[in-house]
């Protein structure tokens, strides 16, 4: 659940800095590597937003793809998994450089 | 529910706090002023309509990581070492830290903070060994978050150089994603579960410095390779370390006490 409810403790707080009263869309920046599931996380948001100033708003998830260092080859590859193979060598000494964010990047708001 | 600052579940519940009260002992650590998560959020100007766009651009963990690093510096100042130990239900966390306790009764003073969803049988089984316990119930919670420990740390005197062991509610996937604020996550696997949960599972077998393979005196019985856990162990997560221990028996609990010494110690 609670992914979602930091989500809405971010748009809470911003509505009290800003000055709004409802929410009609929320975009995300959910990374491939986050480990977080985007129907579970639309399941969980309309559940914990359902009495709040963001009940019925719409979740809009924008996917960032994963990347990673890899070491022996000294490159970034794009990584599927974060435990994943580097596609160019087979190895797995990849250090995982992008994919990992969870943000809310940006609101509509009435 | 924090009525002060509004966050966490209605359902989390932490013995012996009273949930409107927030004046903490020393102060600082846990103000309730949530400032220091805001980034300043610059908002487009009105259009036509009275809808507008509010750019964000802050991690949803935020807040917990705040929480986290005042927790980690109220541990610092203390010189307390605190551990968030993290497994799927049932591995044998609470066993294995009754064990832990009972051979460090003497030489180590061990506080226990414990999380699980609904009551405080766990805590009640560390309370029985001598120890302080203080228990955490997350509701529908699946995971202990660095807010709930600071507002626990308010119920708890931890002596300086104390050790401090958190035994997160049992769930491979949610804890990875909360520090709390300790120095280590270590992760409990038992020899009943597949060979293949850090594969499974693979941020909180890579969140962990240490793996305990626990229940290892059921391996005569067992079809388990514990060459091949450890393999995908290391698979996701080069650098952890594995011990492979009993909290029945006590078999490895000598190299598990050492880890805690070296570590502690600042090695
Ligand atoms: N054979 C064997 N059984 C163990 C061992 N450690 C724990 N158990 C048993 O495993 C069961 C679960 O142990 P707990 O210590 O309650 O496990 P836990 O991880 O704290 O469980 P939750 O808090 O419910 O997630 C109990 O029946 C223990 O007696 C072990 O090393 N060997
Ligand atoms: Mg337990
Ligand atoms: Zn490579
Ligand atoms: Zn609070």
């Amino acid at each position: 659940m609670s992914l979602a409810e930091g989500v809405l403790q971010l748009i809470e707080d911003a509505a009290r800095r800003e000055g709004f009263q409802r929410v009609t869309t929320v975009w995300l920046e959910i990374g491939q590597l986050a480990g977080v599931e985007v129907e579970a996380m639309k399941f969980c948001f309309d559940a914990v937003t359902r009495d709040s100033m963001a009940a019925g708003a719409q979740l809009e998830i924008i996917a960032t793809p994963g990347t990673g260092w890899c070491l022996p080859c000294g490159e970034t590859v794009e990584l599927a998994e974060v435990y994943g193979a580097c596609p160019r060598c087979g190895g797995y000494q990849v250090q995982v450089t992008g994919g990992k964010e969870m943000r809310v990047k940006e609101l509509e708001v009435a | 529910m924090c009525t002060t600052c509004g966050c966490g579940s209605d359902e989390v519940k932490i013995e012996g706090a009273d949930p409107h009260e927030h004046v903490h002992a020393d102060g600082t650590r846990h103000s309730h002023s949530h400032e220091h998560a805001y980034v300043p959020a610059h908002s487009h100007a009105p259009g036509t309509s009275a809808k507008r766009m509010v750019q964000i651009e802050q991690d949803i963990l935020a807040k917990n990581n705040a929480y986290a690093a005042q927790n980690r510096a109220f541990f610092a100042g203390r010189r307390v070492f605190t551990l968030n130990l993290v497994s799927s239900p049932g591995s044998g966390k609470t066993t294995l830290l009754c064990k832990t306790i009972e051979q460090l009764r003497g030489n180590q003073h061990v506080t226990v903070i414990e999380g699980d969803q609904q009551t405080s049988q766990d805590a009640e089984r560390i309370r029985a060994t001598g120890a302080p316990a203080i228990q955490i119930n997350t509701g529908k919670g699946c995971h202990l978050d660095a807010h709930m420990i600071g507002h626990a740390l308010e119920q708890l005197d931890l002596p300086e150089r104390s050790l401090l062991m958190i035994e997160n509610v049992g769930n491979l996937v949610c804890p990875a994603a909360f520090d709390l604020g300790e120095a280590h996550k270590v992760v409990i696997l038992s020899v009943t579960e597949g060979e293949d949960k850090p594969i499974k599972y693979p941020d909180m077998f890579r969140a962990a410095s240490l793996m305990l393979l626990n229940k290892c005196d059921l391996l005569p019985h067992l079809d388990f390779s514990v060459k091949e856990a450890i393999a995908y162990a290391r698979r996701v997560n080069p650098a952890i370390e594995i011990i492979e221990v009993s909290a029945k028996t006590g078999a490895g609990m000598a190299e598990w006490l050492d880890w805690i010494e070296r570590k502690s110690s600042g090695e």
